[in-house]
């Protein structure tokens, strides 16, 4: 390895971009929201056992408070981010033909994007009472 | 090996059930009567089996997330404590999920 490090230029480790051209963003991201979710799981856990026996207004009424709304939509970005994530890697290491990879890959994130949207607009219905 | 195998396992297992987390969500924004399909099906037997299944899921990809944070800052690689870390994530998410479910039952079950 050290005999090519003098064929690198420094700016090139200072921008931290590899051949994928992207650098470590997905890396860092997929551990930040990962320490996000060790959290904000617990707190969904807690949230949904402490839901057991409601009925559908004191279900909804949980879910309308700011802070339960609140910590409901950063729960679900966070977990649907950091699975769009790992599915993304998943297919870069199992599937090899690249139209397959590629369109695997576009559907899996618009179908994550159109998740996260509808289910966040759902906590927001919720939470403003429409 | 296994264990990293059944991180994969479980956060593709998680991801279809954030489909089923939005649906729930979906249903209680739309109504009673979605929402009584919902409470339903979480309480019939197979829903039972689904939602224990996701706590271990959720569980294990827990603690082994736990385990690969820690193995991303360098600690844990001795093989000897690589090993043993890895029974911890797998005895430990049978805990987390009996500890999780033991409550839901203290609380008078799902049904």
């Amino acid at each position: 390895m050290s005999q090519f490090d003098r064929f690198r230029q420094p700016i090139k480790n200072a921008r931290g971009l590899g051949s994928a051209k992207d650098g470590v963003h997905h890396f860092i991201v997929q551990r930040v929201t990962a320490v996000a979710l060790l959290f904000l799981s617990i707190y969904l856990i807690v949230f949904v056992v402490g839901l057991i026996g409601a009925d559908y207004a004191s279900a909804r009424a949980a879910v309308a408070q700011p802070c339960n709304a609140v910590l409901l939509i950063a729960f679900l970005i966070a977990s649907i981010w950091h699975g769009e994530l790992g599915l993304q890697v998943i297919i870069e290491d199992y599937v090899h033909t690249p139209w397959l990879a590629l369109t695997s890959r576009l559907v899996i994130k618009f179908v994550c994007v159109l998740v996260a949207l509808a289910s966040i607009l759902a906590v927001v219905r919720i939470a403003l009472g429409a | 090996m296994v264990t990293s195998i059944l991180h994969r396992a479980t956060g593709i297992v998680l991801a279809l059930g954030s489909l089923l987390v939005a649906a729930a969500l979906l249903a209680l924004a739309s109504g009673p009567e979605a929402w009584g399909k919902v409470v339903a099906l979480a309480t019939s037997w197979y829903g039972l089996v689904v939602l224990v299944g996701w706590t271990w899921c959720l569980a294990y990809h827990w603690l082994n997330g736990i385990r690969h944070l820690l193995q991303d800052a360098g600690l844990g690689y001795s093989i000897e404590r690589f090993v043993a870390n890895s029974w911890i994530s797998v005895i430990g998410s049978f805990v987390l999920t009996a500890a999780v479910w033991f409550v839901v039952y203290a609380r008078g079950g799902i049904a």
